[in-house]
């Protein structure tokens, strides 16, 4: 049995579910999980259920809000006294931030962003997606212990079953050491939607759209189905959609549960930023455009009239 | 100032890429190479830096294979006035290329003020080397960052995180920076350019020279394979407004019984 | 010689970033509304990828011809029309650089360095087409400078020219032997531009007729003496018909790439088009005379850059690659289909702009009679 210490990212005291996601993996081994600041209680209920003995919420000066600095030292003091074999966090965008610092800590290795990981006794083997996910590799790690990793949300999915364990939830000290690069201002961003990369359920849109106003009609799908939308190459080239939004190459790689493409037609730049996305349905009227060849569920139609369609139905469904 | 920019070489986006036959790495016969497109954008930062600050030198930092320098070739040409190549076969790992950039910057007797790179490269996807890199310098680093102000020995940082959220960093400098893209437009390797590029200098180190050894290895790739080929989907057809709503009704289903995503 | 240098190599890298990134995403806009590319003749100015022929000593680059038809290549695989902009830049800046005397290259071509200018080439007149030598357009000596009577016709870059390179007679009695060569300057008096021509392809590029009424030109403008002006137009398309060749070339690969992307999209019988012999014979085809045209062109480049004669060669590459790039071209409609004839897709530019490269700088038949008269004289 390894020692193993989850990172717990929280969002308004809340645990981000890859985190869960993560201890449904590693059932069987002697499991921590460690936060930096609050958890509210029910996100604690969630952890013990799912197999975490001690929840360790690290607390001091200077970690009131994210550093990379602050984050790395703090979690390398405890991670010190506590001595674990492998330490674990979700790919977002702090985890892949701050990991390689704290493993640098260690001198220690980081397997980043892995999407599927086994333990063959207490050694770990990862998988891990290169080139924009047009190629998978097998990753291990070696050199001086704890090992690092950090897993793609969504990509194992939620545990199928519970784990229950103590759940012991302790304060802890801890310190972000000096900071010489330090947060003065959080801008929000145009939409308070999930990332993208983390998003469950993705609705994009391609060339097709013909103009930025024509999203509206994305953006009230989204909305229904709780999805981040998000746009090809072209529609981003083309100045429908910013780039945060873009999916793909050049742009974000996803894995959404759900990925709904509408207008896309399907370039090779974009399949690699969304083949990995576990059901795509593609909506275009061009019957031999590529990006039918990867959907589960295509549709040969215009999309200004399907979209609308979709949304009515799903309303429907969903009861809203 | 003395500013330091770290290049990886990496396939074309275009690239189809394909296992070698032993699965230890990809096929690199036909590989068309290019510089990491998230460099580009480091580098023409380091060059509007070096626009803003007098005396200052633009040195840009490889660690790979020799067979073609095209990453660079491609920064001098832009502007960059030396390069160092720390030469290794092009599959170390995260932590031997930073010790390796580290060692390359000690080696250049220059003390950094300023550590520029893309925030991570197309081909490994690690994200890890620049704050490896700065970890292991002892300076701070902020990655995916898409703005940029300088004022003296602070810089004000802007990074993008979830949902199109930006942090404001004030860092002290010297710092990593890791750059994204929308922090600037990459300016072209004008043609004259290139050709003043070719009597730049370019120093080669061996990893021996920068203290990095098989021993450093910390990640270890094998097996490396296609993703699996998804069976054949179900196509609907619906242009015919009248097919659409029994379609659309039908998909959703699907969507909920068969494919239970909803 | 069969591969490019390594320098060579990175310039045509970053001429077809240029052409990806700044030429394909507006070029089919340009064309349909027939715009003037001024801001990416002035990007490409400012990148170098401009009046490849000036000499290092006037402030060029100092390519070689075979530096410029590389560069020329991956600017028309963008568009074939905003390159014929580019490169009648250098048609027209070519006989002074091959025939200018110290003073004038100072004159005329070093401001070219320094500031983004544009130049036409003006020979053609509208009685006068492939029979160059019978042009009628007069210069009269009027003192201390000459006196220019007539009119041209399909000048490149007429409306935004600063400088034109005319060509005239000093006596029609003479034939060729008359023919002399005037540089004129922006805003002469009596100089007429017309209007632009709507154009089947090429739309980007703008296009005039010019009458010149009594436009009085200072005597130093002439290139070399009277009477030499047939000469150092012979010279002109030695140098220029490669690069036009070139752009054959880069127009031929970017349909060829077209057709390739499409072959392994497009399902038709329950296999991709690429699958169909039928397909595979017509990309065979385009394959070999992509291969052959380049060749050809390298080779006129490469004799020219080594002083020797090129004039066959230089022909054989001008018609063979501008008659390949409109049989690959059309053949790429062909391979698209309907889709190929639609404006959505990009080979019905091509096709189009393809025929004029079979017309201008002497057209596929007179490039015959050149290349069957080398033949024959020996």
């Amino acid at each position: 049995m390894a020692k193993i210490l989850v990172f717990a990212e929280t969002h308004d005291q809340k645990v981000k579910p890859v985190t869960y996601e993560i201890l449904g993996k590693v059932k069987g081994h002697n499991v921590d999980v460690a936060s930096i600041g609050d958890i509210d209680s029910e996100s604690q209920a969630s952890l013990a259920k799912y197999g975490a003995a001690n929840i360790h919420k690290l607390k001091g000066a200077g970690l009131e809000q994210y550093s990379p600095e602050g984050y790395a030292h703090a979690l390398k003091g405890f991670i010190e006294a506590q001595g674990y074999d492998y330490v674990f966090s979700g790919a977002t965008a702090s985890g892949k931030d701050f990991f390689p610092r704290l493993a640098g800590h260690f001198n220690a290795g980081c397997a980043s962003d892995v999407t599927n990981f086994q333990f063959d006794g207490d050694n770990f083997a990862g998988t891990k997606p290169l080139f924009a996910g047009k190629c998978l590799a097998k990753v291990e790690l070696t050199g001086p212990k704890p090992y690092f990793i950090t897993v793609r949300p969504n990509a194992l999915g939620m545990p199928e079953s519970e784990s229950p364990a103590a759940g012991n939830a302790t304060d802890d000290n801890a310190t972000a050491g000096d900071l010489k690069a330090i947060i003065k201002e959080v801008i929000k961003g145009a939409s308070e939607k999930v990332d993208l990369t983390e998003a469950n359920i993705i609705v994009s849109g391609g060339r097709a759209m013909k103009n930025a106003e024509n999203f509206a009609i994305l953006n009230e799908l989204a909305d229904v189905i709780g999805a981040t939308v998000g746009a090809s190459r072209a529609a981003v080239d083309s100045g429908y959609a910013p780039h945060s939004m873009q999916v793909g190459q050049t742009g974000k790689t996803v894995s959404p549960s759900l990925y709904i493409a509408c207008g896309i037609s399907g370039a090779i730049q974009h399949l690699a930023g969304m083949r990995t996305s576990k059901v795509i349905v593609a909506i275009n009227t061009d019957p031999d455009a590529p990006i039918f060849s990867k959907a589960d569920y295509g549709i040969v139609g215009d999309l200004f009239k399907i979209v609308p369609l979709l949304t009515q139905e799903f309303k429907n469904l969903l009861g809203k | 100032m003395n500013i330091f920019v770290c290049v990886k070489q990496v396939p074309d986006t275009e690239t189809k890429v394909q296992p070698n036959s032993d699965g230890s790495f990809i096929e690199t016969n036909a590989i068309k190479w290019i510089m990491n497109p998230y460099d580009e954008f480091a580098v023409e930062q380091a060059l509007l830096v070096k626009a803003a600050n007098s005396d200052s030198t633009v040195t840009v930092l490889r660690v790979g294979s020799v067979k073609d320098t095209e990453a660079l070739r491609t920064a001098m040409a832009m502007g960059a006035d030396e390069a160092i190549l720390v030469e290794a076969e092009d599959n170390l790992d995260s932590y031997m290329t930073a010790k390796a950039l580290k060692g390359a910057i000690e080696k250049s007797g220059k003390t950094p003020d300023l550590i520029l790179s893309g925030k991570q490269a197309i081909d490994s996807d690690a994200l890890q080397v620049p704050q490896l890199l700065a970890q292991m310098l002892g300076l701070p680093s902020v990655s995916v960052v898409v703005g940029f102000e300088q004022n003296g020995d602070k810089l004000q940082i802007k990074r993008e995180v979830e949902g199109g959220s930006l942090e404001v960093y004030e860092v002290t400098s010297p710092a990593v920076i890791a750059c994204n893209k929308g922090i600037n437009t990459p300016r072209y390797a004008s043609l004259p350019g290139i050709m003043k590029a070719k009597k730049k200098p370019l120093t080669q180190l061996s990893l021996g020279d920068v203290s990095v050894s098989e021993e450093d290895r910390r990640v270890k790739y094998s097996d490396y394979k296609l993703p699996p080929e998804k069976p054949a989907g179900k196509k609907f057809e619906a242009m015919d407004e009248a097919q659409a709503p029994g379609v659309v009704k039908e998909v959703v289903g699907l969507l909920r019984n068969e494919a239970k995503v909803i | 010689m069969f591969e490019l240098s390594e320098e060579q190599k990175e310039f045509k890298e970053m001429a077809m970033k240029f052409s990806r990134n700044e030429i394909i995403p507006v070029a089919q806009k340009l064309d349909e509304e027939g715009k003037f590319p001024q801001d990416i003749f002035k990007k490409a100015w400012e990148l170098g990828l401009v009046n490849t022929s000036i000499p290092a000593e006037y402030g060029g680059a100092g390519f070689s011809n075979l530096d410029a038809v590389t560069i020329c290549e991956a600017l028309a695989y963008g568009c074939m029309g905003i390159n014929t902009s580019i490169m009648a830049n250098d048609l027209a800046l070519l006989p002074i650089v091959i025939a200018g005397s110290h003073e004038q290259k100072e004159k005329f071509l070093k401001p070219f360095t320094e500031q983004f200018k544009i130049a036409s080439f003006c020979l053609t007149e509208p009685n006068n087409g492939s029979d160059a030598a019978g042009i009628k357009t007069t210069f009269k000596d009027g003192g201390d400078h000459w006196i220019v009577n007539g009119e041209k016709m399909w000048i490149t870059n007429a409306g935004y020219a600063d400088l034109y390179v005319v060509y005239g007679t000093i006596d029609p009695n003479l034939k060729h032997k008359g023919i002399s060569c005037l540089v004129v300057e922006k805003g002469a008096e009596g100089l007429e531009i017309g209007k632009k021509e709507d154009k089947m392809g090429h739309r980007a590029s703008d296009t005039r007729s010019l009458r010149f009424n009594n436009v009085k030109v200072p005597k130093e403008n002439m290139l070399q003496n009277p009477g030499e002006g047939w000469s150092i137009a012979m010279k002109t398309l030695d140098h220029s018909r490669p690069l036009v060749a070139s752009s054959g070339v880069g127009g031929a690969q970017r349909a060829l790439d077209c057709v390739v992307q499409y072959a392994n999209e497009r399902v038709q019988f329950g296999k991709t088009i690429g699958q169909h012999q039928a397909l595979q014979m017509m990309i065979a085809d385009m394959v070999m005379k992509i291969e052959c045209s380049r060749l050809l062109v390298q080779k006129a480049a490469w004799l020219a850059d080594n002083n020797q004669r090129n004039t066959d060669i230089a022909s054989c590459a001008k018609a063979f690659a501008t008659d390949s790039c409109m049989e690959i071209t059309t053949n790429a409609v062909q391979i698209y289909g309907g889709y190929g004839y639609s404006k959505e897709y990009p080979v019905e530019k091509l096709m189009r702009d393809a025929k004029l490269l079979q017309i201008y700088e002497g057209t596929s038949q007179i490039q015959r009679l050149v290349i069957a008269r080398e033949a024959l004289r020996n």
